[in-house]
């Protein structure tokens, strides 16, 4: 195994954060410049956002569940087993929803996008297109990125909706609560705050998916295990990042 | 066109630049620390083609990249049909690169889409046309290549002599100024190169296309410089039956990312240079 010094070391991840953000930079200026690729869009919003409903539902179905399974315990103690769908709508809407459908699509989607991306590179298929005189950013990356953002919105509102459903049914099936006290004290509880928080971060969460799949996937080298360990690695950056850009914007929420 | 504006004559070269199709003025380039190419100088002028010949490593390819100005120089200055691409904004290089067609290693087609949409893609990127008229053009160019009957098929259904025809098609289907092909005839039989090499010189007679074309085959490069393409009876014929025609096709041999000839094919017959002799030996 070859030895890198630190200082290249340091070099190279700097050159990275930087490539990584003009990358970023570019593709999202490119939504306001001409030519736009709203065919490709549409067709990765299909593939990205469709084709990630069945397991968001799910996640959100089950996730939704075992949070009033667990809090059921602990509010039974004190007597406020009727406060089930405040805490399962509160923890669904302003944190679980969002990051749960947020990792799952970065585990479906920013592996496929830096694997398709990453195949294009080492084939020369990028190299072509810029050849063809179509810039790889607008054509492979805009698309993906307005596709992600504006489908992991919906995705985590169709996924806190099934959370709120999976606590239902625990609580009314398995809790003995009654529907309408668990779905007033669910809606009651949210306010407006709550609400932006949740529809922010998905926002935030497909920018992260997007570039940083798309980067991995541009910056692939080395043939197909190039490919494999850019896929590797674009999943397991978004998935940090998103974990980490969580904190800081339930903080900078929580300030504002 | 906006990158009318950026070459300035502002030096000998520069306004030389001008009349040629290509020019490398002192150019290098090194990846991760080893230099590739150093010091390489050569002019290719409006209408001619030129061989790269040179050992695998040796700097060819790259020197194709530099062209299309896929990649940028560490020193020296790039000129493509006047136009400095060593030192133009990747937007510029766009507009610029509708004149140039290249035909890569590996036909780089883009695997998700058929024959037909591969061919026509600059057409429906750029150029906006009818459809009608696109698959006139694509069946023209496919024609050219004697594929007109894999319209539908995906690449990865194609043998690897038909994708590198299909790569061709693709890259002339604008009549492009220049033809850049990287290593056309690499992988492939016999039969099928000389079939490559054909259309090659097909395109620099009828079309009189400015090329460089990356090679490690001599004999290819030999063909190209001993045939002209007969129009009448639609094949590639030797220049001993018409001995006044000038095929202008001209050799350039890279050697430790330096340039060790650049002449003709007579002239480098005659080389007397050790390196050169094995090479062609």
């Amino acid at each position: 195994m070859e030895f890198i010094s630190p200082i290249d070391y340091a070099k190279d991840s700097v050159l990275a954060v930087q490539e990584y953000w003009q990358l970023s930079m570019r593709a999202l200026g490119n939504i306001f410049r001409q030519p736009r690729y709203l065919a490709d869009a549409v067709m990765q919003a299909d593939i990205i956002g469709v084709g990630s409903l069945p397991i968001v539902v799910l996640t959100g179905l089950s996730i939704g569940a075992s949070l009033a399974l667990q809090t059921s315990d602990t509010l039974q103690r004190f007597g406020s087993l009727s406060l089930t769908g405040q805490v399962v709508s509160l923890s669904m809407v302003r944190e679980i929803g969002p990051v749960l459908t947020g990792l799952m699509v970065c585990g479906r989607n920013a592996s496929g996008m830096a694997s398709e991306l990453g195949s294009m590179k080492v084939t020369e298929q990028i190299d072509a297109m810029r050849a063809l005189g179509t810039d790889p950013l607008k054509k492979l990356v805009t698309p993906r990125l307005m596709a992600t953002t504006v489908m992991l919105f919906f995705l985590t509102i169709i996924s806190d909706l099934f959370g709120l459903v999976g606590g239902f049914l625990v609580a009314h099936l398995m809790l003995g609560l009654d529907s309408s006290q668990y779905w007033t004290t669910a809606y009651q509880s949210l306010g407006h705050s709550d609400i932006e928080m949740g529809l922010l971060k998905p926002l935030v969460f497909g920018f992260l998916i997007a570039t940083v799949g798309c980067y991995y996937g541009l910056s692939a080298r080395g043939g197909t295990q190039g490919v494999g360990r850019a896929t590797t690695q674009a999943v397991v950056a978004a998935s940090v990042l998103i974990l980490v850009a969580d904190f800081f914007l339930t903080r900078l929420l929580m300030i504002v | 066109m906006s990158t009318s504006e950026i070459i300035a004559p502002d030096s000998p070269i520069a306004e030389e630049a001008r009349h040629k199709a290509i020019v490398f003025d002192d150019v290098a380039i090194a990846f991760e620390n080893q230099p590739v190419l150093d010091g390489i100088s050569f002019e290719l002028p409006r209408g001619e083609t030129k061989v790269l010949f040179g050992t695998a490593g040796s700097g060819k390819s790259t020197i194709l990249k530099l062209a299309l100005g896929l990649i940028k120089p560490d020193r020296g200055r790039v000129f493509v049909l006047g136009y400095e691409v060593s030192n133009m904004p990747e937007q510029e290089l766009f507009d610029l690169r509708r004149k140039v067609g290249m035909v890569f290693q590996e036909s780089a087609l883009f695997d998700s889409l058929t024959v037909r949409e591969n061919v026509a893609y600059r057409l429906i990127e750029e150029e906006h046309m009818p459809p009608s008229e696109v698959e006139e053009r694509v069946v023209e160019a496919l024609r050219f290549v004697e594929l007109e009957h894999t319209l539908d098929l995906l690449p990865s259904e194609l043998s690897g002599g038909m994708r590198r025809r299909v790569a061709i098609a693709r890259a002339i289907i604008t009549q492009p100024e220049i033809v850049l092909y990287d290593s056309p005839t690499a992988g492939l039989d016999p039969i099928t190169s000389t079939r490559i090499i054909e259309l090659i010189v097909k395109q620099r007679d009828v079309y009189h296309t400015s090329a460089l074309m990356v090679t490690h085959r001599l004999q290819d490069a030999f063909i190209m410089a001993s045939h002209y393409f007969d129009t009448e009876a639609n094949e590639m014929r030797p220049l001993a039956e018409s001995p006044k025609r000038d095929v202008k096709t001209t050799f350039l041999v890279l050697r430790d990312g330096k340039v060790i000839f650049d002449g003709t094919a007579v002239e480098l017959a005659e080389s007397r240079d050790e390196y050169i002799r094995e090479y062609i030996a």
